[in-house]
């Protein structure tokens, strides 16, 4: 085989391999819809934030606006203080209410922003005051069980009246 | 003066034994150093591999190209028995449509550079020791110096830069093959959404921490196998023998140390801030 057979084929390796890593990073990875542009950053405090992880996303009626950048814990309130960076190109207003939301029953929990009706916008370094926290299904699962238990405590306290009081019966 | 002769006769057989192992010890730790300053002078004198780069690009074609066919059939049958397994893990929990995430960061963040690194130590890594053995073997090399040609300039730069540059390629070509054979097996075989397929594993899949990683790791492998073949090579005892078990040691040791780095990379990349 002569050299430019070889340099071709070579060339076509290498092409071949750089083909590779651009369907990684573009098809595969998310380098599309990551947007290495302008941010800014808004704190947000919680009293529990269930499962969120650094680098969750952010969205707002579903599109993702920006990613948590850290999660602190305040030693003064006992509460999570949640560092967003939000994409330069959505603005919000000052009052804009943040949750902590999960998608789907076992998904993965982001941040989800609801805009208020303030005049002002948010800028590099606010803090937003309206949160809500995770819901943590143990609470649930605690709050039904109550409510079941006080339901059945009710319903045995007055056994006779109840077949009655069903017309089907 | 009793207990010392008889301390002595204890001593006795032990003493071999100790000895053997002392030397064995100082003979790898001396191999090593060796090994180190031979990289060094290698690296040092890469000038004449760079400047007549079509000698690197001869040995890009022998360690990457020539390797092509082995590592994109192994990604393709590799991503396929990730779906099929997968999946089937996966539907117990009714999770099927994160196949997509399971196939791609297994193979971007570890099956990828560490299954293409043991190929590539033996197809390309053996090949490097038994050709600069042989050379080595048959006085190519004496005859080199004669001629005022640094053997190491001349034959080994060009092979280990062949495989660094090679390495990454092949690694990323592994995965992407893989994933296209998780796609097949998943989407049109067994019939997962193609949309979740793809929209999951691009919300899962980040382009610094998992595929950039992913490269760093191939890299880095790369490297380690390049180094110890050609060095394997060079240093072999010139006689057939020696060049045939030199090339064994190149594929148990490289393999080895794609396993050690590979732990001790993943440990440092992906148990940082992202797993929290």
């Amino acid at each position: 085989m002569n050299r430019s057979a070889i340099d071709l084929w070579v060339g076509v390796f290498v092409v071949a391999g750089i083909a590779a890593l651009l369907f990684l990073a573009l098809k595969v990875g998310n380098l599309a819809t990551f947007s290495s542009g302008q941010s800014y950053q808004v704190f947000a405090k919680f009293a529990n934030i269930g499962g969120l992880k650094a680098r969750a996303p952010i969205k707002s009626a579903g599109v993702v606006v920006g990613r948590v950048a850290s999660i602190r814990f305040d030693n003064e309130s006992y509460e999570a203080i949640v560092e967003m960076n939000l994409d330069a190109g959505y603005q919000f207003p000052r009052d804009t209410t943040a949750k902590i939301l999960t998608s789907g029953i076992l998904g993965e929990q982001y941040v989800g922003l609801e805009a208020g009706g303030d005049g002002v916008m948010l800028k590099s370094g606010d803090r937003l005051r309206l949160t809500q926290s995770a819901v943590v299904l143990e609470n649930l699962i605690s709050q039904f069980l109550f409510s079941k238990a006080s339901e059945a405590k009710e319903s045995s306290r007055e056994p006779a009246k109840d077949p009655a009081k069903d017309p089907a019966k | 003066m009793l207990p010392l002769e008889k301390l002595e006769k204890i001593a006795q057989p032990l003493r071999g034994r100790l000895e053997r192992l002392g030397s064995t010890v100082t003979s790898h730790v001396w191999r090593l150093g060796f090994a180190s300053r031979f990289l060094f002078y290698m690296v040092m004198h890469s000038g004449t591999a760079l400047r007549r780069f079509r000698l690197t690009i001869a040995e890009v074609y022998f360690a990457g190209v020539l390797s092509l066919i082995i590592i994109l059939v192994s990604g393709l049958f590799v991503g396929m028995v990730l779906a099929l397994q997968g999946y089937e893990t996966l539907q117990r929990f009714g999770a099927s449509e994160s196949l997509g995430v399971l196939v791609a960061l297994s193979l971007v963040r570890e099956l990828g550079p560490v299954v293409a690194g043991l190929l590539f130590a033996s197809r390309a890594g053996s090949a490097i020791t038994a050709e600069i053995g042989l050379m080595k073997a048959t006085e190519q090399l004496s005859a080199m110096e004669m001629m005022a040609v640094d053997p190491v300039a001349r034959v080994v730069a060009p092979r280990f830069w062949g495989g660094v540059i090679s390495m990454p390629l092949l690694a990323a070509l592994f995965s992407a093959m893989g994933i296209f054979g998780g796609y097949l097996v998943g989407v049109q075989l067994i019939g997962v959404d193609a949309g979740a397929f793809w929209s999951q594993m691009q919300a899962a899949v980040d382009l610094r921490n998992d595929i950039m990683n992913g490269v760093i790791k191939s890299a880095v492998f790369g490297v380690a196998v390049t180094w110890i073949a050609v060095f394997e090579g060079y240093d072999a005892p010139p006689t057939a023998e020696g060049v045939s078990r030199a090339t064994t040691r190149t594929v148990v040791t490289s393999s080895l140390a794609i396993l050690a780095l590979d732990f001790v990379l993943t440990a440092l990349m992906f148990t940082g801030g992202n797993a929290q």
